[in-house]
């Protein structure tokens, strides 16, 4: 019984490493992007995607000599799609999270980008303002004296998130005792409801606050508080794969190097970010 | 592959919504009703100064998709807030529960409307000359004739509409109410599994809708009680 047992795990296995082998590199591969995530990706006036993502995403296929075809998809119906194999890649700013990574395969993380509030200025935690702290949630006692510090400044306030995002679980598990929460389906949404004074913080990505923030009609909101990075932020933003394309990980990973070590990541990301978002090896 | 056990994991989730849902549902459909009965009785008029607002309202929100009118109402409006709050509306506004509701009763008003004002013009001529003949005024004829008779014959397609707007609320969820659908697409970033949880909340749905359906046709059933064969006592007693 247990012998057999054994012997057909293993004939699985076996078949698994075969299939590994046997995989042949793909020659044309579709990339999904949610276009709606300014400056990471978003689409421009005219329709065509644009931001660090679809830049970094042409740059990684010109190092692995393949096509590539970018694609817009909505954030959340992204990872059900992509294990259909409505397309290949998703590249969209998407955290490697413990529970992303039972669904789908990610490669190594291109960025790693801290998540924080962005309130009105004249508002208790928009006086505190902006601090350059970073708490990783591994850390948890520092990590929970920082969301004890936040906690009765949100109190009572109405916080929006993007729907299906590790920020969503991050305010649910901290904030929801003290704060409302409201389900976004894209950060675009959410920051004109900040705007038309619906709602009282945004909780999202740094780099994407500040770009909401550098447009006129925000310009009494700033960023406010620490940034807080890792724990089910996960280790980073990756490139989202099915678990089977093991070929295509490889390739990804191998240009991910490249371009983290010529620079390219950097200067892409000081080019659409306004600040280096390259992960520390 | 289908797991039961995930079915009955994510039901009492999703049901959690199914309160919101009918409350959306059920305050729109009673709103638009009382609005379609006004508009459809004021289209009756000759002046056009009347009836052309009311004509341009039911083009706008019969020509235009749902969506869009739940958008133009939650964001669109979102940026006239200062306005807004100038004549003390934006209290309203804000709220996205109301601007849900806002949208859905406009939108069920203009075919609500449009289905009345076909079925008071299909009342025959014959019956309404009849009423004013024995003397009854124009309120009374409406009252008594016009409306029972045009009720009955909308009722089919005013249960349409009725089920229309049940599955036009779960584009509330795009204005972050979680109703069944808002809680459907939580529940699927958070299992990937879109296949059951979509399933699940279908078969809510179909449920609610076939509670609808039934209750309408009790309703017209009781409603054409008079077009069905009453056996005498004669045929019953030989």
């Amino acid at each position: 019984m247990k012998i057999s047992r054994i012997a057909a795990i293993a004939s699985v296995l076996f078949g698994l490493v075969q299939a590994a082998v046997a995989q042949e590199t793909p020659k044309a591969i579709t990339i999904a992007t949610e276009g709606a995530y300014a400056p990471w990706n978003f689409t421009t006036a005219d329709g065509k995607l644009d931001g660090f993502e679809v830049d970094l995403a042409n740059d990684l296929c010109g190092r692995m000599k393949i096509e590539c075809k970018i694609v817009a998809q909505d954030w959340d119906g992204m990872i059900p799609a992509l294990t259909v194999g409505k397309f290949d890649v998703i590249m969209a700013s998407m955290f490697i999270t413990e529970k992303r990574l039972k669904i789908i395969d990610f490669t190594q993380p291109y960025a790693v980008d801290p998540s924080g509030f962005a309130v009105a200025k004249d508002s208790e935690l928009g006086k505190v303002g902006i601090s350059n702290e970073r708490f990783k949630l591994e850390n948890e006692a520092s990590a929970q004296a920082a969301i004890d510090k936040l906690k009765p400044l949100l109190k009572g306030k109405i916080i929006g998130v993007q729907a299906a995002t590790a920020n969503l679980e991050f305010v649910k598990k901290y904030f929801s005792d003290v704060a409302e929460i409201r389900e976004y389906k894209t950060t675009e949404q959410h920051d004109l409801d900040l705007a038309a004074g619906r709602i009282d913080a945004l909780f999202a990505q740094q780099t994407a606050l500040a770009a909401t923030l550098g447009k006129p009609e925000f310009s009494d909101y700033t960023l406010a508080g620490p940034g807080f990075v890792g724990g089910l932020f996960g280790l980073g933003s990756g490139a989202g794969i099915r678990k089977e394309d093991i070929k295509l990980k490889d390739m990804l990973n191998g240009a991910i190097d490249a371009a983290i070590a010529d620079g390219t990541i950097k200067t892409l990301s000081l080019k659409w970010l306004k600040s280096d978002v390259t992960p520390v090896k | 592959m289908i797991d039961f056990s995930f079915f009955l994991e994510i039901l009492p989730k999703l049901l959690a919504g199914l309160p919101l849902t009918i409350e959306l549902a059920l305050t729109s459909i009673v709103a638009g009703f009382v609005l379609a009965v006004t508009l459809a009785l004021a289209q009756q008029s000759e002046s056009p100064f009347v009836v052309l607002p009311i004509r341009g309202f039911v083009a706008v929100f019969r020509g235009t998709p749902l969506l869009v009118q739940i958008f133009l109402t939650y964001y669109g409006l979102g940026q006239f807030r200062h306005q807004l709050s100038a004549i003390g509306l934006w209290a309203v506004f804000r709220e996205p529960y109301w601007c849900a509701i806002i949208a859905l009763t406009l939108n069920t008003t203009a075919y609500g409307s449009e289905i009345l004002r076909g079925a008071i013009q299909s009342v025959p001529r014959g019956l309404v000359e009849a009423a004013r003949s024995v003397g009854l005024s124009t309120c009374l004829t409406y009252r008594h004739v016009i409306l029972p008779l045009a009720f009955r014959q909308a009722l089919p397609s005013y249960g349409n509409e009725i089920i229309l707007m049940i599955k036009g609320t779960s584009l509330a969820s795009i204005v972050t109410l979680m109703e069944v659908t808002g809680i459907a697409q939580g529940l699927i970033s958070q299992t990937y599994r879109a296949f059951e949880v979509f399933i699940c909340a279908g078969a809510i749905y179909l449920t609610l809708n076939f509670a609808i359906i039934r209750a309408l046709a009790a309703l017209e059933y009781w409603m054409s009680r008079h077009l069905r064969h009453r056996p005498s006592t004669r045929d019953a007693a030989s």
